[in-house]
């Protein structure tokens, strides 16, 4: 894989590779998309992905959950005012 | 007291019952154990005031003649189940330090049945590996050694902690998770049985996602009978789990009753056989099948046509499952963060999940985002799952003629820690027999049933039915006798 | 069909409409959370909607069944299998780093809604599709000047994703748009429509075109937290939109942010890559597969729609179509106005309400959900009227009444002894008493001025006190006269 693939795939994956890493996993991804490749030569045709035995379970519209701000926070690495902080974001 | 830690979990608990022992005595002797075999490495974090309490709660309640299943069973929890209050991190170290303030589904049942908890066990991170040798508390060394040389080995993964503390007896049981054979492949490196149940028997709730549609809970012990007891008291309907399904729990105990497996069809599928595979493991395979064929079975030969695709398959459909599990960590409401040096609020991101996550878990999850991106998706990700369709249509026309499939568990026994392939593909081809069963959805089982000529254990896998564990159990028992496995590691 | 006049000639505007309506349910569409609003920050927040490690999501029934009522509303097709999909992309109010929506197979599919443009013509716009996500949490920028604040209170509440195709032509066009969206969510219970609160949001995709020509390349304007705002922002893009294509310039396909206080849009920081999404089916889901039993006993509970309401009120009632849109804008003015008309004369009941009670209503600032009046006491005061039990005069009198105290008509009628006078002879001795009293005005009117009849009929009421049923009277008078 090259590498400007490399780095593309891992900016959408919120990754920093270092540059020898970039270099390392161009060469093993490569490899990997090329071993799976094969599976191409599989004829698919009429076979539906999305087929399951049952449907989508479904639960009442009550309120069970929630109410638990501690919990929620508990293991934050910053909070304030009842809030998750973070580096401020620019729209 | 180190002889309570040599028997099995049916044992104590016979023990248990008669007064012969206590929790409390069980517990400790297992802590005293722990102590002399701290360079396997199986633990992460020991828990010994918690095995303690429950142990003392556990007491009681046998006297009170209320125990459950488990009632005072020590037991080590593989890190990838969220453990109230105690560390859980996949042994990642971008959930350093993580306490969550929940159970998981799983250990609930298996606490509330009586178990006790000596400690987390490591494993690959984010169950990512075949090894244990991608997690973040360094690797684990199989209690087991070649006749040939003193080298480390590898337990197996990603269960490698569970499977090594069975192995070394430094637990009675261990809780484990398959996704594309993290049960069964340590199982049969360590010599010890490892089942993985049909997906939907356990809940996912509480269990660090991996691959949500191939994850599953499963136990790793000494005996068929053990496994079937801890399955017994993980399994259940969780209606905070979607996946989970509405089915009652079999007493699979019982099923080890029948100690026959007359009336049975075995199936072999032909595909599994190739050139390539280590004579050995044919040989102990063969071995497998007449023994079931002199307790009255039937050997039938089947075909898996599609099951030189299995691998291929799963490793686009995990990374990319993986890929999208696996985003919600990012430094912003737990674990690692990393802000020192970042600009803005995507350099948190960058370096978090950067330097958080080890090398296989980003190999992973690029190779996931790579099959879910545009352009790509249709060739890969969605081929993939038709194709995952195709192997499911093969296993569904084999078990109209047979019950169960027998095959090697692993395509080789345990190799050392720095025979590990450099190319991840080689890596990957460990999972050539374990894989399939995930993709189906189908229950396996790994029992030991041989030595290697070095002295290492191998493994036979037993597939079943969807909800056929009953069968895999019963089988897997009488395997089981017919290997006579009485070696131990230690 | 309304074009912008540019220096090259005249230009067609192509808008489309992306409306996000929150979900009326009491918990979200995929944990059991509350999804109250103006809760103290991430105090409805479930272990779910945080993101924790291991977390898994529920389907809401509820939710389903809500948007299976909109689609039904919307004339769509409803599809009874629909998968939900994940939609990846990094957010800090987005704990998951995915969405739960629904991309390649929504629960809705195509329908329409039909506009009364206010010059008296019909438009139909069509629907696109319709699907349930996940609404994203708060992120709060002005709270510090190097921090965001993340409150996930309304992380996972259930939005209904509702796309229009791109037939509407004009900004007007889009705000009867959003008007008639609104109305029908808030007819059929879906959605409270409020866009100040934020349960309904829009997002606007706007291009320009030689009219006949090829589409344009469209920009989407977001932020769009008003009707009025919507309109604004429709005109400013087209205008600049012509303004770059004149110039020479081309469109660049962008996101858009619309400033209110400026009155203009501006570009977005600009996202390139992430707009990838990598849609996937979410594992943790089956598919959601709905029985045509499911679909029927959801349409058997919808009201009846404004617009049927108001083709009814027009033909059977023979109310006119000002009256008859005015009382189905609201499903509580319909509410009201029918209680009443079910024993009156609907056209009685049309004008007492929109004379009386609106006015009444718009001076004291209130909304017909707070009337002082009850729609039992109005009926009961224009039966009042029906039966000459008192004139329509009086009547006017008696709602003031009931309007500062909220007792009903009849009691106050007893007690100001406010009952019409309908006994002829009664009438006739007053109406004596009148020509008795002005023998010249009934000479002069003898003689041919006409306009002095109103003079008698007026002495008539003043002496009653205007008790007396004035049609008895002018039969009365024209008799004597």
């Amino acid at each position: 894989m090259d590498e400007k693939t490399v780095r593309k795939i891992a900016k959408l994956a919120r990754l920093q590779l270092k540059d020898e890493e970039v270099q390392h996993f161009g060469q093993e991804l490569g490899g990997i998309i090329k071993w799976v490749e094969q599976l191409s030569e599989v004829d698919t045709s009429g076979v539906d992905e999305t087929a399951t035995a049952g449907g989508v379970r479904l639960r009442t519209d009550e309120v069970t959950d929630g109410d638990c701000r501690e919990a929620v926070l508990a293991n934050a690495p910053a909070s304030e005012f009842d809030c998750f902080v973070v580096p401020k974001v620019i729209e | 007291m180190s002889d309570l830690t040599d028997l099995t979990i049916a044992e104590a608990r016979e023990h248990l019952a008669q007064k012969k022992i206590s929790a409390v005595e069980l517990a400790k002797a297992y802590q005293s154990r722990m102590v002399g075999h701290k360079d396997f490495n199986a633990y992460i974090i020991e828990t010994p005031e918690i095995a303690l309490a429950a142990a003392k709660v556990s007491d009681e309640k046998i006297a009170k003649g209320k125990a459950g299943i488990m009632e005072g069973i020590p037991i080590a929890v593989k890190d990838l189940f969220c453990t109230r209050g105690v560390l859980s991190t996949a042994c990642s170290g971008i959930l350093a330090g993580f306490k969550p303030p929940y159970e998981s589904t799983v250990t609930a049942n298996i606490f509330g049945a009586g178990a006790v908890m000596l400690g987390k066990t490591n494993m690959d991170e984010f169950a990512m590996g075949s090894a244990n040798l991608n997690s973040f508390y360094g690797a684990v060394k199989n209690p087991w050694k070649r006749k040939k040389d003193n080298k480390d080995l590898v337990p197996g993964g990603s269960s490698g902690g569970s499977a090594a503390a069975v192995a070394a007896r430094i637990c009675a049981g261990a809780l484990g998770s398959d996704t594309g054979g993290s049960i069964r492949q340590p199982a049969s490196f360590t010599g010890t049985v490892g089942i993985k149940p049909t997906y939907g028997r356990c809940s996912r709730w509480g269990m660090i996602a991996f691959a949500s549609s191939l994850d599953q809970a499963g136990s790793i012990a000494r005996t068929v009978q053990d496994a079937a007891i801890m399955l017994e008291a993980i399994s259940g309907f969780d209606e905070k789990d979607s996946t989970s399904a509405e089915m009652q729990t079999p007493k699979f105990e019982k099923a080890l009753a029948v100690k026959d497996v007359k009336g049975l069809k075995i199936g072999i599928p032909k595909e599994y056989h190739s050139e390539r595979l280590d004579p050995e493991i044919k040989k102990l395979w063969e071995s497998g099948a007449d023994w079931l064929k002199k307790q009255g079975a039937e050997i039938v030969d089947i075909s898996l046509p599609h099951s030189k695709y299995a691998l291929p398959v799963y490793y686009i459909i995990a990374p990319a499952e993986a890929s999208s599990n696996l985003a919600r960590y990012d430094g912003v409401r737990y674990g690692l963060r990393i802000v020192e040096s970042a600009d803005s609020l995507d350099e948190m991101y960058m370096k978090t999940r950067g330097e958080g996550f080890g090398p296989e878990v980003k190999r992973r999850i690029m190779m996931g985002t790579y099959v879910l991106s545009a352009g790509y998706y249709d060739a890969y990700y969605r081929q993939a799952q038709k194709v995952r369709k195709l192997i499911i249509r093969d296993f569904d026309e084999a078990f109209k003629k047979v019950d169960v499939i027998l095959t090697p568990t692993t395509p080789s026994a345990a190799f050392a820690l720095d025979e590990k392939p450099t190319d991840p593909v080689e890596m990957y081809l460990n999972d050539i027999f374990t894989v399939p069963v995930n993709l189906a959805g189908i229950p396996a089982i790994s029992v030991p049933a041989g030595l290697s000529k070095d002295g290492l254990p191998l493994g036979l896998q037993l597939i079943g039915k969807m909800w056929d564990e009953e069968t895999l159990f019963r089988v897997g028992g009488v395997l089981e006798t017919a290997a006579d496995f009485k070696t131990r590691a230690l | 069909m309304s074009l912008i006049k540019g220096n090259t000639g005249e230009w067609e505007m192509v808008i489309g409409l992306e409306v996000h309506a929150q979900v009326n349910s009491n918990s979200k569409l995929f944990s059991g959370a509350s999804t109250h609003f103006g809760a103290e920050p991430n105090t409805q927040v479930s272990l779910v909607d945080a993101a924790m490690p291991g977390m898994l999501p529920v389907l809401n029934e509820f939710c389903v069944e809500q948007a299976v009522r909109t689609g039904l509303a919307l004339k769509a097709q409803i599809n009874l299998k629909s998968i939900f999909d994940r939609k990846n992309y990094f957010y800090p109010d987005l704990p998951q780093g995915y969405q739960i929506s629904q991309f390649s197979h929504p629960i809705i599919g195509k329908g329409k809604i039909i506009l009364d443009m206010p010059g008296g013509e019909k438009r139909e716009i069509g629907i696109t599709r319709l699907h349930l996500e996940q609404d994203a949490g708060k992120s709060l920028h002005d709270q510090s000047p190097s921090s965001t604040f993340i409150d996930l209170n309304r992380s996972g509440i259930a939005l209904m994703e509702i796309v229009s195709e791109p037939d509407l032509r004009t900004a007007e066009e889009a705000g009867e748009y959003m008007k008639k969206m609104r109305q029908i969510l808030r007819y059929i219970g879906t959605c409270d429509g409020d866009m100040e609160k934020g349960s309904m949001r829009c997002d606007a995709n706007v291009s320009v075109r030689k009219p006949g020509g090829k589409l344009g390349t469209r920009c989407e304007i977001k932020n769009l937290n008003s009707i009025k705002n919507i309109i604004k922002a429709i005109e400013y893009e087209a205008a600049r939109q012509v303004e770059i294509i004149e110039g020479g310039g081309e469109i660049r396909q962008e996101t858009r942010l619309f400033d209110p206080d400026k009155n203009e849009t501006r570009t977005m920081r600009s996202k390139e890559d992430a707009h990838d999404y990598r849609y996937f089916p979410d594992p943790d889901l089956y598919p959601l597969v709905l029985t045509q039993e499911f679909v029927d006993k959801i349409k058997k509970t919808l009201p009846e729609l404004p617009d049927e309401k108001r083709e009814r009120y027009v033909r059977e009632m023979k109310l006119s179509e000002y009256d008859a849109a005015v009382l189905t804008a609201e499903k509580e003015t319909t509410e009201y106005f029918e209680e009443v008309a079910k024993k009156t004369d609907p056209k009685l009941a049309a004008n007492w309400i929109t004379a009386e009670l609106f006015g009444r209503l718009n001076k004291a600032g209130l909304g017909i959900a707070q009337s002082p009046v009850s729609a039992a006491n109005t009926s009961s005061l224009v039966s009042m009227i029906q039966d000459n039990t008192i004139s329509g005069k009086i009547a006017k009198q008696v709602f003031d009444i009931m309007f500062e105290t909220g007792d009903d008509p009849k009691t106050i009628v007893k007690n100001h002894g406010l009952e019409q006078v309908t006994d002829t002879g009664a009438i006739e001795k007053i109406v004596d008493e009148v020509l008795a009293a002005n023998p010249d005005k009934v000479a002069e009117y003898k003689g041919g001025k006409d306009k002095l009849f109103g003079f008698f009929v007026g002495q008539v009421m003043k002496i009653s006190g205007g008790k007396v049923n004035p049609a008895m009277v002018n039969d009365l008078l024209k008799k004597k006269l």
